[in-house]
C-alpha cells in the first residue's frame, strides 16, 4: 500500500471520528434530556405530561422508523442551513445527529425505566424535588446502563457514517466507495472494513470496561 | 407554613388530640382509589383514626391487601387521602403545598422492607443522601453520617455498597439514613419482612434503642405478630381498610376481640393444646388419672412463683405438659398446660389459687 493510501486512510478514520464524535456528543446533549423526559412523564410520574410524552413518542419513533438514508436526503434543506453545505464531512454530522437523538432518547428512557421505583419513592418520602431525584438517584443508578447504551449509539453511528460516505458524506465509507469500490482497488476495501471492525471492537470494549466499572451492584472481588 | 396545626373553631371532634403531646394524628382518613378500566373502585382506607402519641410506638398490623402501606404513605405525604387529614408535630401534612411538603418530610424519616438503597453509592453515601437533598454543606453532612453509621454498628462498612452488605447492614443503613435529617418522627413499611428472625431481632432492638435514646415517634407496620409484641407499645389491627381493634399492647394480646387480632395472637402464643394431648384426653377421670388444666396468664405479677406455691401449698405435684409463656410489655402472657393428682376437693383449690390475679384457668379434661 502507498503511503499516500494510507495518509487517506488514517485522515478517512479522523474524518470518520469526528463525525461520530460529533453526533454522539450533540445526539447525546438533545437524546438525554430527551430519554429522561420519556421515562419520566407518562400519567403518575414525576414530571407527569401524558400529552407531551406521547407528542414527542410519536416524533421519536418517526425519526427512527424513517430509513436513514431517505433521512439524509430528506433533511438536506436543514443541512445547508446548519452547515452550510449539503456535502462533506460536517454536513454529514447533521443527519447523523438528527439519527442519533431519537435513538438515545429511547435507549436512555429504557435505561432509567430500568431504575428500580422504591429508589424513587425512598427519595420523595427524603424530601427530593423531581429533579433531584434525577440528578441524584436516576441517572447514579442508570449509569451502567447509560454507558452500555451511549455505547450501542457510537458503534450504530460508525456503521451509518460509513453509509454517509455513499452520499457524498466524507470518511471511511466515503474511501470505501470511492477506492475500493469506484476505482476497484479492493486492499482499499478491505482496511475500511478492518479499521471500521477495529473501531467498533475500540468502542464496545472500552464501554463495557467503563459500564462494569460504573456497575457496583456486583460484589467486588479483592 | 409550619404553625401548629388547630382545628377549626366549632368542629372539634372530641377524638382529635390537639395536646402537644401528640406526634402523630390520623383524623377520619378515606383513601379510595378511583376505578380503571377493568378493575373496579377500591376504597383502600376507610374512617380511619389513629393517634401516636410523641416518643411511643404504635404497630399497625394486618393481612395482605389490608391497607398498611396505603396507611404509611398517607403520613408523609407520598399519598393523598380522599378525605380526613394527617397531622404530624403539629403540622396538618394533608394541607401542604408538595413544596411545603417536601421540607416536612425531612422531620419523618422512612425505613423500607427492601431497604431501597442506592446501589451506586457506599453506606456513608446513601445515608448522606437525605442530608444531600436538604442542601446541607459538605463539612456537616461527614459530622452526621458517621455518628449514624456508629450508631447502627457500621463504622467499619462507610466505604461498602450495598450489594457487598448483608440484608440486617444494609435495613441498619436504611435505619441510619431515615435518622440522618433528625425527624422527629420514624415510619416503617416490614422493615424486617426481608430479614431472617435472628437479624429482625437484632434490628427490632436497634429500633427500641432509637426509640429510648432519641425520644422517637415510631409508627410501623407488619402482619407479624411477633413483631409488634417485641415493638409496639400500642397496636391497631387493621383489615379490610378498617381499624378493627386498637389498644395496650399486652391488652389487645390478653383479651383480642376481633376475629383477625384471634388469628394474630395465636400465630405467636399458641394458645391451643398440642394435638398429642388432644387425643389422649379424656372427659371422665380414668383409675389412677390425672386432671388437666390449662392457665392462661394474663398479666399477673410474674415475681410470685405461683406454680411452686400452689404445689407446696396444697401439697399436689403439678406436671407441666406443655406451655408457652412470654413476657409482653413487661407481664407474663402465654399458657401453661399441667396436669395433677388430686381429690375433687384438691382440685378445686388448686383452681382457685392460680385463678389469682388475671389468670384464667379451665380444666380441659383427664388423662390416663
Ligand atoms: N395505586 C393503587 N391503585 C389501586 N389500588 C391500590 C393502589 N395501591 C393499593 N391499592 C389497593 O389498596 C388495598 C390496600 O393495599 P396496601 O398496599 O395498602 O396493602 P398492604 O396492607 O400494605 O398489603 P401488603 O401486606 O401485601 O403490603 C389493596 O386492595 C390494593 O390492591
Ligand atoms: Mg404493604
Amino acid at each position: 500500500m502507498s503511503p499516500e493510501l494510507i495518509r487517506m486512510i488514517a485522515s478517512s478514520t479522523l474524518d470518520t471520528l469526528y463525525m461520530v464524535g460529533l453526533a454522539g456528543l450533540f445526539g447525546t446533549l438533545i437524546g438525554l434530556p430527551l430519554g429522561i423526559f420519556l421515562a419520566t412523564s407518562q400519567a403518575g410520574e414525576l414530571f407527569a405530561a401524558p400529552i407531551a410524552n406521547r407528542l414527542i413518542g410519536v416524533v421519536v419513533n418517526a425519526t427512527r422508523s424513517t430509513p436513514f438514508i431517505i433521512l439524509v436526503v430528506a433533511i438536506v434543506p436543514l443541512t445547508r442551513l446548519i452547515a452550510g453545505t449539503s456535502i462533506g464531512t460536517a454536513a454529514a454530522t447533521v443527519p447523523l445527529t438528527i439519527a442519533a437523538i431519537p435513538f438515545i432518547a429511547r435507549v436512555i428512557e429504557a435505561a432509567i425505566r430500568e431504575v428500580d421505583h422504591g429508589l424513587i419513592e425512598a427519595a420523595r418520602a427524603f424530601g427530593a424535588s423531581p429533579l433531584q431525584i434525577v440528578r441524584k438517584v436516576l441517572l447514579p443508578e442508570a449509569m451502567p446502563a447509560v454507558t452500555m447504551a451511549l455505547t450501542l449509539t457510537i458503534v450504530s453511528l460508525l456503521g451509518y457514517s460509513a453509509m454517509v460516505g455513499a452520499v457524498g458524506g466524507g470518511g471511511l465509507g466515503d474511501l470505501g466507495i470511492r477506492y475500493g469500490y469506484q476505482r476497484f482497488m479492493p486492499e482499499v476495501m478491505l482496511t475500511v472494513v478492518l479499521v471500521l471492525i477495529a473501531l467498533v471492537q475500540g468502542v464496545q470494549t472500552l464501554g463495557d470496561t467503563l459500564a462494569r466499572k460504573l456497575d457496583k451492584r456486583r460484589i467486588r472481588r479483592h | 407554613m409550619n404553625a401548629p396545626w388547630q382545628p377549626p373553631a366549632g368542629e372539634r371532634p372530641a377524638f382529635v388530640s390537639t395536646q402537644p403531646t401528640t406526634g402523630i394524628l390520623i383524623d377520619r382518613v378515606r383513601k379510595v382509589y378511583s376505578a380503571r378500566k377493568s378493575s373496579a373502585e377500591v376504597v383502600a382506607l376507610d374512617d380511619i383514626s389513629l393517634t401516636v402519641p410523641k416518643g411511643s410506638i404504635l404497630g399497625v398490623i394486618g393481612r395482605s391487601g389490608a391497607g398498611k402501606s396505603t396507611l404509611i404513605r398517607l403520613i408523609n405525604g407520598l399519598d393523598k387521602p380522599s378525605s380526613g387529614r394527617v397531622v404530624v408535630n403539629g403540622v396538618e401534612i394533608t394541607a401542604l403545598s408538595e413544596r411545603d411538603l417536601r421540607t416536612a418530610r425531612r422531620s419523618i424519616g422512612m425505613v423500607f422492607q427492601h431497604f431501597n438503597l442506592l446501589s451506586s453509592r457506599t453506606a456513608f453515601g446513601n445515608v448522606a443522601l437525605p442530608l444531600e437533598i436538604a442542601g446541607t454543606p459538605k463539612a456537616e453532612i461527614e459530622k452526621r453520617v458517621l455518628p449514624l453509621l456508629d450508631m447502627v454498628g457500621l463504622a467499619d462498612k462507610r466505604d461498602r455498597y450495598p450489594a457487598e452488605l448483608s440484608g440486617g447492614q444494609k435495613q441498619r443503613v436504611g435505619i441510619a439514613r431515615a435518622l440522618a435529617t433528625e425527624p422527629s418522627v420514624l415510619l416503617s413499611d416490614e422493615a424486617t419482612s426481608a430479614l431472617d428472625p435472628e437479624t429482625t431481632d437484632q434490628i427490632l432492638e436497634l429500633l427500641k434503642q432509637i426509640n429510648r435514646d432519641l425520644h422517637l415517634t415510631i409508627l410501623f407496620i407488619t402482619h407479624e405478630m411477633a413483631v409488634v409484641k417485641a415493638l409496639a407499645d400500642r397496636v391497631a389491627v387493621i383489615e379490610g381498610g378498617r381499624i378493627v381493634e386498637d389498644g395496650a399492647t399486652f391488652d389487645v394480646f390478653a383479651t383480642p376481640r376481633h376475629e383477625v387480632t384471634r388469628r394474630f395472637v395465636s400465630s405467636v402464643t399458641g394458645s391451643g393444646a398440642p394435638d398429642w394431648l388432644l387425643e389422649k384426653l379424656q372427659p371422665h377421670q380414668p383409675p389412677g388419672g390425672q386432671a388437666v388444666l390449662r392457665i392462661t396468664f394474663k398479666g399477673s405479677d410474674a415475681n410470685q412463683p405461683l406454680l411452686s406455691r400452689v404445689s407446696r401449698d396444697l401439697g399436689v405435684n403439678l406436671n407441666i405438659l406443655s406451655g408457652q409463656v412470654e413476657m409482653i410489655a413487661g407481664h407474663p402472657f402465654g399458657t401453661l398446660i399441667v396436669s395433677l393428682d388430686a381429690a375433687p376437693e384438691v382440685l378445686r383449690q388448686v383452681i382457685a389459687q392460680l385463678s389469682a390475679g388475671n389468670n384464667l384457668v379451665e380444666q380441659l379434661g383427664y388423662v390416663a
